[in-house]
């Protein structure tokens, strides 16, 4: 990178400044840490004396406290929860999976369902997709886990339209007025970088353990992409459309109605998708707050060691999200469709009909034969047992076991324990330093400024060794990841194909229960830091992966073609053409790649850690929220600081290439 | 099923509709369901004991920690399964606040502690007495604990306080803390293939004792005070050097809400206790007979009415 960004036209001047300042930065930071080693730094200065702590997690007890109950707003939140709320969540789980509420219609037969996705898949993307829609539901009947599936559903079907028109309308609020963008701005961001526990509790005492805490807990991971892409939408809508009406005569409403929204459909469909992918993402998650369902089921799963069944679980997850994601793709590429006038309306409207007719038809014929209605424990086909032993047979070849064995006791003992020694050894402000040069190398002056005030409050948070250890977790993760994911990625590029079913391994590796992962990692590796970095791996190479993939295969062809025609070599053309176009965007999948990491070290204290997670998880008894939101912060800050230098330093090299 | 439980509730209500006792309300009583076979059991068969006293039934799925917030709360109505060592301390810090309390034990006890399965003892013979871990510390090695053996606890939360143990006996292990009881499972799963002998926390009743057959370690019998006073237990100059007491208790507790709003509910499960045994079948049918938790609770009940029995009927006048 160092030699690339010397390719950069830059100011003879502000370089030597910035060179200046980051030797500055860098020379006091190396000048603190030799101190220590030679051990001539005052105690003070390696690590805050815990009398300069301010009781942060008090204070904010004590603030919880009062919202809760002098303000009252948990009464405001419990009448939600057990009114509105309930009522969606027991009208849908009664229809999907015949819970006994109004309306008392349920369940519906699951052929009735497979059918409908078939039609609807048809109508978004043709066969392939009727095939995928039809065909997630029939496999989820017949290994057995309709009813699970459904109550999952039951409480995605309200979560997910909640945090669509919640998302919809505050991201209108944020493009009209100024101030509403920029009060939500850090409030998005700080929400997509806080750790899950942090709002699995606040959630269950305002919403009442359950599904709709669990429904809460969703729609409040689900909703910043929703928010942020409505308000890029509309933002891009052209002055043309504008004009026109404005000239039709459209008032406000109608404007907003007819005019922005329809022009911001794509940007605000990808946030659909984003909406349903993140639902999904949360569904094992919510288990720990009483959502019902696949997620609940794959926890118990977990807790007597059936790999099997949790490993179907799985799939049918996987499932779920691939064809809710193709369909809304699909939906996002298909434009709506105009007929002449005078069509009937049955052919306007045979789709809905078609779905209308199938569904009615399946759930008569339903009365006929039971078996289309619901299959019972004795029908149903699932392999638990046989993949048990396959995936135990698999674990325990010698050639695993002797290749596992070496790669736990070198990365153990030669990598991870002396980086993670050493990072500890760094005094805190010689690490707030590097930091901040880091920021400051890679984004700029205002990225650096933020640095530093973010870990400087996690240096005052009182958590700091907990904090680096996360952040140790993170960087061997990530580095990991890219070592892998990155020449995947420019392999897979080199065909269409290739590309298309690396990506297809991305989507299922990604919303594939984190959980499962980590029973592998531990049997692999056993409970230690080798467990906790594969099971982030897997998860932190994805993104590269699939954004190298994009970032490469978007390149310009008159590019590619001009690196032909000046006669370079494969080689030549991917390193001084390809490569630098596509490296904003993999600096993308970079970013993600730590957001994803940091998601995931918090999940890898269920194998054992000694980070920020392990003392999230001590929190979840649910009688430290002030501890609780403070940890969470500070995973918050962390990320953030890595996301501010990594987006600024993208932006700049897209203005620089002439990209966008 | 469901016809035997409507008719049973009608004679019920006809036979003791006019006694005079308080009604139970209507609402749903909530059970919570956490994420291990025979809690999910015996959940579901405490359900169908309120369920044929005629009350309405919920179920609600939870982390077995953060459940005391809400039955201190209301939001669920009891808790079957607290076990004294590993969710004690949450449940007594929900006791402080309010809101919930001790509604009995069951007749079973638990015991927490140090265990291995049956295959290390042929690489170590001397246990299951405690000095045996010493010689052998050797077998337990691995590659980050270099000389010395490793020791896995239970995750810090459960506060195990092995650490401490090795310390006051001067054993030569390494104590790692894992993340969640399934990080346990997969540890002795991994070391089953090649019979390597590992040291785990683990305790009873529990399904593993079915699918890996072992013992616990036999350390210094437990004397009260042994984690708060230094003279007791065999170092005079430690807490924890004794081993857990080996009959903890597994009690139910009840919300603070419970007796007025279901009395009769309230009144069975003050007198319902298990005992080992029971609470191992139930686990059984579904770890090894792969049934689904709610046939299985429905299964127990029809084959263990006589067991039940008592205690509805106690409650219904």
């Amino acid at each position: 990178m160092a030699t690339l960004s010397t390719d950069l036209p830059q100011k003879a001047q502000g370089a030597s400044t910035r060179s200046q300042v980051l030797c500055l930065l860098l020379g006091t930071a190396l000048l603190l840490t030799l101190a220590q080693y030679l051990s001539l730094l005052p105690a003070w200065l390696h690590r805050l004396p815990k009398e300069m702590i301010p009781p942060t997690a008090q204070v904010l007890d004590a603030a919880f406290a009062f919202v809760q109950n002098d303000l009252g707003l948990i009464h405001v939140t419990r009448f939600i929860a057990e009114g509105p709320l309930e009522f969606l969540l027991d009208t849908s789980a009664n229809l999907l999976e015949g819970k006994r509420r109004w309306p008392y219609l349920g369940p519906v037969p699951w052929t009735a369902v497979a059918g409908v996705a078939a039609v609807v898949g048809y109508a978004l993307g043709g066969w392939r997709l009727a095939a995928l829609g039809a065909g997630t539901f029939i496999w989820t009947a017949l290994i057995g886990q309709w009813k699970m599936a459904m109550q999952t559903m039951s409480v995605l079907t309200v979560a997910a339209p909640l945090a669509f028109a919640i998302g919809l309308g505050l991201g209108i609020a944020a493009w009209k007025y100024a101030w509403v963008e920029r009060l939500l701005k850090p409030m998005l961001s700080v929400l997509q970088t806080l750790p899950f526990f942090t709002y699995l509790l606040p959630a269950v005492i305002f919403f009442k353990v359950g599904p709709t805490a669990g429904a809460v807990a969703t729609v409040i991971f689900a909703i910043p992409p929703m928010i942020l892409m409505t308000t890029l939408g509309l933002k891009k809508v052209s002055p043309e459309v504008i004009e026109a009406g404005k000239m039709s005569g459209c008032s406000r409403w109608q404007m907003l109605r007819h005019v922005y929204v329809p022009a911001a459909r794509t940007e605000i469909l990808v946030g659909v998708n984003q909406v349903i992918m993140l639902c999904l993402a949360m569904v094992v998650l919510t288990a720990f707050i009483g959502m019902p369902g696949l997620g609940a089921k794959l926890l118990a799963m977990m807790g007597s060691f059936k790999l099997g069944r949790s490993f179907e679980i799985g799939i049918t997850i996987v499932l779920l999200a691939v064809t809710l994601d193709r369909m809304s793709k699909a939906w996002v590429v298909k434009q709506p469709a105009h007929f002449d006038k005078g069509t009937p309306w049955w052919i306007r409207h045979r789709m809905p009909l078609l779905a209308l007719g199938v569904f009615v038809g399946f759930l008569l014929l339903a009365q006929l034969f039971p078996i289309l209605g619901s299959i019972g424990r004795k029908q149903h086909f699932s392999q638990g047992k046989e993949i048990d032993f396959l995936i135990k047979g698999f674990l325990a070849m010698d050639g695993i076991r002797a290749v596992t064995e070496w790669l736990r006791w070198f990365l153990n003992v030669k990598v991870l324990i002396p980086f993670r020694d050493t990072l500890l050894s760094i005094p805190t402000p010689a690490f707030i330093l590097m930091v901040v040069s880091f920021s400051y190398w890679l984004g700029g002056r205002r990225p650096a400024v933020f640095a530093a005030i973010f870990f400087t409050i996690v240096a005052f948070s009182g958590w700091w060794d907990r904090s680096i250890i996360t952040l140790y977790a993170v960087i061997s993760a990530v580095v990991l990841a890219l070592m892998i994911g990155i020449p995947l990625g420019i392999l897979a590029s080199r065909s269409e194909a290739w590309s298309r079913r690396v990506l297809l391994a991305c989507d299922t590796a990604q919303t594939f229960p984190s959980f499962i992962y980590l029973i592998p990692a531990i049997m692999l590796f056993g409970v230690n830091d080798v467990a906790v970095i594969f099971s982030i791996l897997i998860f932190a190479t994805v993104p590269l992966t699939r954004y190298t993939v994009e970032g490469l295969r978007t390149v310009p062809a008159e590019l590619t073609e001009a690196a032909d025609m000046s006669g370079s070599t494969r080689r030549q053309k991917l390193l001084s053409v390809q490569l630098p176009l596509a490296l904003p965007t993999m600096a993308v999948g970079f970013n993600q790649a730590i957001m994803f990491a940091f998601f995931m070290v918090i999940i890898a204290a269920f194998i054992g850690t000694q980070d920020l997670g392990q003392e999230l998880q001590r929190t979840l008894a649910g009688t430290e929220l002030g501890k609780n939101f403070v940890l969470g912060l500070n995973v918050s800050l962390m990320a953030l600081t890595f996301d501010m230098a990594i987006t600024a330093w993208a932006e700049r090299r897209k203005q620089a290439l002439g990209l966008d | 099923m469901k016809l035997t439980t409507i008719l049973s509730a009608a004679t019920l209500s006809v036979t003791f509709g006019s006694s005079g006792f308080a009604a139970d309300s209507s609402d749903p009583i909530v059970i919570p369901v956490h994420n291990w076979s025979s809690q999910i059991v015996m959940s579901n068969v405490v359900g169908l004991i309120f369920e044929e006293m005629g009350n309405n039934v919920e179920y609600v799925t939870t982390d077995s920690q953060a459940v005391y917030e809400s039955v201190r709360l209301g939001d669920v109505s009891l808790e079957m399964e607290v076990w004294e060592g590993a969710f004690g301390a949450s449940y007594r810090a929900a006791l402080g606040k309010g809101g919930l309390h001790d509604a009995g034990d069951h007749d079973a006890v638990t015991r927490e502690d140090w265990w291995y399965p049956l295959w290390t003892k042929e690489a170590c013979p001397g246990l299951p007495d405690w000095q045996a871990l010493n010689d052998c510390a050797h077998l337990f090695a691995t590659a980050e604990t270099g000389e010395k053996g490793r020791y896995l606890d239970g995750p810090v939360d459960w506060l195990k306080h092995g650490k401490e143990r090795a310390e006051a006996l001067g054993l030569n292990f390494t104590v790692i803390n894992a993340g969640s009881a399934a990080a346990l499972w997969a540890e002795i799963g991994a070391a089953e293939a090649d019979k390597r002998p590992v040291l785990v926390f683990n305790w009873t009743p529990n399904f593993a004792e079915a699918v890996w057959p072992g013992e616990f370690v036999n350390f210094p019998a437990w004397e009260d005070g042994c984690d708060t006073d230094p003279s007791k237990g065999p170092n005079p100059d430690a807490l924890y050097d004794c081993g857990n007491p080996t009959s903890g208790y597994l009690k139910k507790a009840a919300w603070d809400g419970m007796q007025e709003k279901w009395p009769n509910a309230y009144c069975a499960l003050t007198k319902i206790s298990f005992t080992n045994p029971q609470i191992a079948e139930m686990a059984k049918l579904v770890d090894t007979d792969e049934m689904e938790p709610e046939e299985a609770a429905e299964e127990w009940l029809a084959a263990n009415h006589a067991v039940v029995e008592p205690w509805i009927s106690a409650c219904q006048s």
